[in-house]
């Protein structure tokens, strides 16, 4: 073990293995986006309440802007362009939450949208589909996150969208 | 005009790159730029006496440091006061970086240029730099008492006197049957986007020209700024607003220190450089808004028919006067409302204080008026026993009073005069939404819950759309892809949208087919801004004029290919054919091409153009005069003044009376935003608005302490709100078309948000039956005016109570 | 905002984060959820020299709940207790006040003991380790420490902490028999630091009377505190009990601060409040628990 100034972190993003050497210092957020060209990820606030820079790591939603690039040596990382799957045909296959925001009307300027879209995503992965949704697992899933855009009505109206959907794709 | 996709609610055409991850913002552009940082003022009011760098030179990877000494020429000037007015007697601007003073905690001194942010920030931090203090002036009381000047050439503080009136009021006060006069107060809030500023600068030294992205809401503005403050030829720079995450006003403002400096730089050092600002910085150098001491006297009759108005407001403009007095003449001008008011007063003394400066927030003045009116409205129904609707019914302009001029000046130059509307529509219908009069049930109901339930409303006039101008450019080309670009900006709205639906129709094509640019000086060069929810009302119907113009020019050629008199073709889905003649058609991508008489062919389309390929006339020209070659056309928007859009809400808001906490129960809201070209987005601008208007009310103030520091300069104690703070809202519409332009088009940004704090403050006055002069409110500061035996009780809660209590 | 440079170690067993921690000195500081610290170095409020990351040392993530108590390691994430219904039978003031803690993601990084270890006197889990009289386990060079709450928190933002050290687990004493709990805040908006918040124990006896009520606040003082209010409501029967006097009672005993976000006699008539509301609720559990 070593008292270091700068590491070379090797994580997998997006299903990628990645490797970057960055200052010990540097955020999470600014190592997905500048380190490793991933901008999709936004930062709006770099005290950890805006929600913005949500990412998954081993597939959980943090705050990127609370972790140091250099924790994530060894770990997963999924972004926003992460969600959408190949369709094996050259093109993608969109998650249904991202259908949901477009379908919904659930961003205007766009800037909040990825870190709500992971924490979204997880949330409805992480829970039974069948299950009818209640407006407790709405709250978590959107209540710790700012937009400043929507007044939040579609973002609640999208994850409902989404929830229908994969139930029906079950 | 084909209205297929007209009203529609048309899913949005940029979301495809935004749920990807796949905006451009402008953090995203240039990775390899070197970063600036900058070292604030940490004083609200001081003088610079040493600024010592030494400590900075050897952070390694510091590229440059500069500051006020570094500045020449036009740079060295204060920055430009970009609305003069004949009535702002005593304007300032700051200087790109400060020269000797600083007059706002976070006004820029010196600027750092690092090869990435973090280093720039060591480097900031060991700058030495040493002040004089100075008194320091915050709020508008302490501008008003003037103990100390924010400018020492200024000693009354006062920047401004707006004066507008459209008779004797005095004389009017008293002639009336009765008068109320009250002082009220509302703060600061601010637009706060999720997408600070930024400024990217690219020096292209072979050519001399520069590039600049920035986080704008008026690219062709910043661009003429830049080229001035540099001494650039207005052709050598480009200035382009990327994806925008918000704006909300903040980014209307131009050109911001660092849109000059980080130019600087990249000329100076051959580089690429890129600033982002920080959530920090955003708080304590941008903008702020809204706060005004408001002192009203209203003469009114014994039915609560005003008659006559005097209103006289002290409004806090921050350091410095960049903006000039829009802020306070729409304060002047929207505090009307949908009244008809005999006579009218208006007097607003804009004061400078040492905090951040006051530019436009959405609503820029309006919910300041809203406020006064309407509280004044309830104050006149709580002196009379009326039913606070009922007065507002009875002051309504009505509908065949259109339009309705003022004699007075609008924020754009020219006469107020509200063109259409519907008033006693708009509020019968809000009375209906929000079940008005079946309140009392439910207040009864919450009170067996052991809560107090209120109900207050408010509407609002808004004008919308002020000119100049705007432009749109229409091209189809040989692929059949239609551009459309207009020089305003976006920053959310759904531009791309709503302007390929106004193109698609008016020309008859596939939406896919069409594709937006904005707010890029390369594609189009003369252009105002995105401000006073003017773009689709202006933009709209400019990109509407140039499409009319490309499907005429199309029309033409087809008719001339197709033998057939222009009269008699129609456009169907990129198809011109002869109407009810299926078969004699030809697609418009092909007139793209013939438009076009080229010698030389490039691809087999083009062959069809090519002078061999078609027989023309021997004595006509390929281009006949006053003709131009392509299937394009460029036209602009300029409207004669303004046009008014209107709306109303009503709020019940359920208190605690054990801990003071104030919910929203019930939020309903009636919209006429004239003719709709996309409701789904429209009903979005209404959403995000409210919840603006819910933060302003019961959440965001900017709190300042007596030394000038912003205590809440994050977004842990600065409080906007989450999703659990914004109610569910319904909605209902109406239109009366705007009789000004040829859409029908009136604004509808910044509706929302306009009238929530006058009829929140309504409805908790009606819950907890103390008068309510001073906004926001939180649920501590409702504690200390309901426990203070000294707080006005309304009359009307004296009545509830049966205690008889008049005034 | 970036952070002020500094070094980083990420030691792989405990032993070697006491020896990094005593190599680097005054300025080392351990890192473990960052909820808390992040933000600070961000805004360069905090700029250590070197921060001593213990994420991966093995064993600090296990909850440990026997009739004794709950024995929570320093690792543990706030998500993890809050879903651990061991825990939440022995104690459950520990999901109660979890619960109230921040949002989601916050409470997938940060950790129980670094909440007790950052000593934020508005802090959920700081109330709750003084409420249940519980203690924290201290690993240093010279050996393990125990300290009680009340040794430990001696300042806001201060423990009692000095020199190389890492704070291994906390343990929280079991709910006493025939004692019921509740836990509740009042917060600006819904996720945000308390304005006034707390917890409360109240324990019966066979009769169904009451012999001891306990509380403990946040935001109120500028450490955590625990008040007995037995004496406004002893021996009554629970149902009925006075529980406003208790509240009354409560409010004489605090001495909160004012601040942006409430009065200090706002905070006050909070914790009345909210006093006898917990009660109600509390008292209500008992034969639950």
């Amino acid at each position: 073990m070593t008292v270091d100034s700068e590491r070379t972190i090797t994580l997998t993003v997006n299903g990628v293995p990645r490797e970057a050497t960055v200052p010990v210092r540097r955020l999470l957020s600014d190592a997905l986006r500048h380190d490793l060209g991933l901008t999709g990820t936004h930062v709006g606030c770099e005290h950890g309440v805006c929600g913005a820079c949500t990412v998954l790591v081993d597939g959980a939603p943090v705050r990127s802007c609370l972790m140091l690039a250099v924790q994530v040596d060894g770990h997963e990382v999924k972004t926003v362009e992460g969600l959408a799957t190949d369709d094996n045909r050259g093109g993608q296959v969109l998650h249904p939450v991202q259908e949901a925001f477009r379908e919904c009307h659930a961003l205007q300027c766009g800037f909040c949208t990825p870190g709500f879209l992971m924490t979204i995503s997880a949330g409805l992965e992480g829970r039974d589909s069948s299950a009818e949704l209640t407006e407790e697992e709405v709250d978590d899933m959107v209540g710790g996150n700012l937009c400043r855009c929507t007044g939040y009505a579609n973002i609640k109206k999208a994850v409902h969208h989404a929830a229908e959907a994969m139930k029906e794709a079950r | 005009m084909t209205t297929k996709l007209f009203g529609e609610p048309v899913r949005r055409r940029e979301d495809a790159r935004l749920i990807i991850g796949r905006g451009r913002y402008l953090d995203d552009i240039g990775s390899g730029a070197l970063a600036a940082a900058f070292v604030r003022s940490p004083h609200a009011h001081a003088r610079i006496t040493d600024i010592d760098v030494e400590g900075a030179l050897d952070v390694e990877g510091l590229i440059a440091i500069y500051t006020y000494e570094d500045l020449a020429g036009p740079m060295a000037e204060p920055l430009p006061i970009l609305i003069p007015h004949p009535q702002l007697h005593a304007p300032r601007t700051g200087y790109s970086l400060a020269n000797g003073i600083v007059n706002h905690v976070g006004e820029p001194i010196v600027m750092v240029v690092a090869t990435d942010r973090y280093i720039a920030e060591d480097a900031c931090d060991r700058i030495a730099i040493t002040y004089e203090e100075l008194p320091v002036v915050v709020g508008v009381d302490a501008a008003r008492e003037a103990a100390h000047w924010v400018h020492e050439d200024i000693p009354d503080n006062i920047g401004a006197i707006h004066h507008q009136e459209t008779g004797d009021v005095e004389a009017a006060l008293a002639a009336s049957k009765n008068t109320l006069s009250f002082t009220q107060y509302i703060e600061r809030s601010a637009c706060i986007p999720m997408e600070g500023k930024g400024v990217h600068a690219r020096w292209d030294a072979d050519d001399a020209s520069l590039r600049v992205y920035t986080s704008t809401q008026a690219s062709t503005s910043v661009r003429a700024a830049i080229a001035a403050k540099l001494e650039l030829s207005l052709d050598k720079v480009e200035v382009i607003a990327p994806d925008v995450g918000g704006g909300f006003g903040v980014k209307i403002v131009h050109p911001w220190p660092e849109e000059l400096l980080v130019p600087l730089a990249a000329i100076n050092l051959g580089r690429e450089v890129k600033w982002t600002e920080d959530r920090r910085e955003h708080f304590i150098s941008s903008a702020h808004e809204r706060q005004q001491r408001q002192e009203i006297t209203v003469g009114y009759d014994d039915d609560g028919r005003l008659t006559a108005l005097d209103v006289h407001v002290w409004h806090d403009h921050g350091a410095y006067t960049p903006y000039g007095i829009i802020v306070p003449i729409n304060t002047a001008t929207q505090l009307l409302g949908p009244y008809d008011i005999p006579v009218y007063r208006a007097r607003i003394n804009s004061v400078y204080t040492n905090t951040v400066i006051v530019t436009p927030y959405r609503g820029a003045g309006r919910p300041q008026g809203c406020y006064a009116m309407e509280r004044t409205l309830d104050r006149i129904a709580d002196a009379l026993g009326l039913d606070r609707f009922v007065v507002r019914e009875r002051n309504l302009i009505q509908p065949d009073q259109f339009p309705y001029d003022w004699g007075l000046t609008f924020q754009d130059g020219r006469p107020l005069i509200y063109d259409s509307g519907d008033y006693p529509g708009l509020l019968a219908k809000l009375k209906t939404l929000a079940d008005w009069d079946g309140f009392e049930a439910r207040r009864a109901e919450a009170a067996t819950r052991g809560k107090l339930l209120g109900i207050g409303m408010a509407p609002y006039v808004e004008g919308t759309g002020p000119g100049p101008y705007e432009g749109g450019h229409v091209q189809v080309l040989g692929s059949g892809k239609v551009l459309v670009s207009t020089g305003l900006t976006s920053q959310g709205q759904g531009h791309e949208t709503v302007f390929a639906q106004i193109v698609a129709s008016e020309l008859g094509v596939s939406i896919e087919d069409v594709e937006v640019h904005t707010g890029d000086t390369r594609r189009f060069a003369y252009a105002v801004g995105t401000f006073a929810s003017r773009a689709a009302v202006m933009s709209g119907n400019a990109v509407a004029l140039a499409a009319q113009g490309v499907r005429e020019k199309a029309l033409r050629i087809a008719a001339d290919v197709l033998e057939a008199s222009p009269d008699d073709l129609e456009i169907d889905e990129g198809l011109i054919q002869v109407k009810g003649v299926p078969g004699t058609s030809i697609p418009l991508r092909t007139v793209a091409v013939l438009s076009n008489p080229l010698r030389y062919a490039f691809d087999e389309a083009a062959k069809q153009a090519t002078q061999f390929a078609k027989a023309g006339a021997d004595d006509t020209a390929p281009v006949a005069e006053g003709d131009a070659p392509g299937l394009e056309h460029t036209d602009y928007y300029s409207p004669v003044r303004s046009t008014f859009a209107s709306g109303a809400h009503a709020v019940e808001v359920e208190i605690d009376p054990a801990t003071w906490e104030i919910e929203i129960a019930k939020y309903s809201v009636v919209h006429d935003c004239g003719t709709v070209v996309n409701p789904m987005i429209v009903e979005g601008q209404v959403h995000g608005g409210v919840a603006q208007g819910v933060g302003g009310a019961l959440y965001e103030r900017m709190a300042y302490d007596a030394d000038g520091q912003l205590q809440n300069a994050s977004f842990m104690d600065f409080l906007m709100p989450y999703a659990s703070e914004v109610p569910d809202i319904a909605i209902d519409h109406q239109e009366t078309r705007s009789p000004l332009n040829p859409l029908g088009i009136k604004g509808a940004g910044e509706a929302g948000v306009i009238p929530g704090t006058a009829a929140i403050a309504s409805a908790i006055e009606d819950a907890v039956g103390r008068r309510i002069a001073s906004m926001p409110i939180s649920p501590t500061e409702l504690y200390d005016l309901v426990r203070n035996p000294d707080s006005e009780m309304t009359a009307t809660a004296g009545r509830r109570a049966g205690t008889g209590v008049t005034s | 905002m970036k952070p002020a440079p500094f070094r980083y170690a990420d030691p792989g067993t405990l032993d070697e984060a006491l020896a990094v921690l005593s190599a680097e000195g005054e300025g080392a500081k351990v890192l473990a959820g960052g909820q808390s610290l992040l933000p600070l170095l961000s805004m360069r409020l905090a700029a250590p020299a070197t921060l001593v990351d213990i994420n991966r040392v093995p064993g600090l993530d296990r909850i440990e709940a026997t009739g004794d108590g709950v024995t929570v390691g320093a690792l543990v994430r706030h998500n993890q207790l809050l879903h651990d219904d061991a825990a939440a039978r022995v104690q459950p003031l520990l999901a109660r006040a979890t619960a109230n803690v921040a949002h989601p993601a916050i409470r997938n990084r940060g950790t129980t003991v670094g909440s007790i270890a950052h000593a934020d006197p508005s802090g959920e889990m700081t109330s709750v380790l003084a409420l249940t009289d519980g203690s924290v386990e201290v690993a240093t060079p010279s050996g393990p420490q125990t300290i009680g709450w009340r040794d430990l928190f001696v300042g806001p933002l201060e423990t009692s902490i000095h020199g190389p050290a890492v704070v291994t687990s906390a343990f929280f004493p079991a709910l006493p028999p025939r004692s019921g709990t509740a836990f509740a805040e009042v917060a600006r908006r819904k996720g945000d630091y308390a304005v006034c918040g707390g917890g409360v124990v109240v324990t019966l006896d066979d009769d169904h009377r009451v012999t001891a009520v306990r509380a403990a606040y946040i935001s109120v003082g500028l450490v955590p505190e625990v008040h007995d209010l037995t004496d406004a409501v002893i021996g009554q029967p629970a149902d009925g009990a006075d529980w406003a006097g208790a509240g009354a009672l409560a409010r004489t005993l605090v001495d909160p601060d004012t601040d942006l976000h409430g009065s200090a006699d706002y905070r006050r008539l909070l914790v009345g409040v909210l006093t006898e509301r917990m009660l109600i609720e509390a008292v209500a559990r008992v034969t639950d628990e």
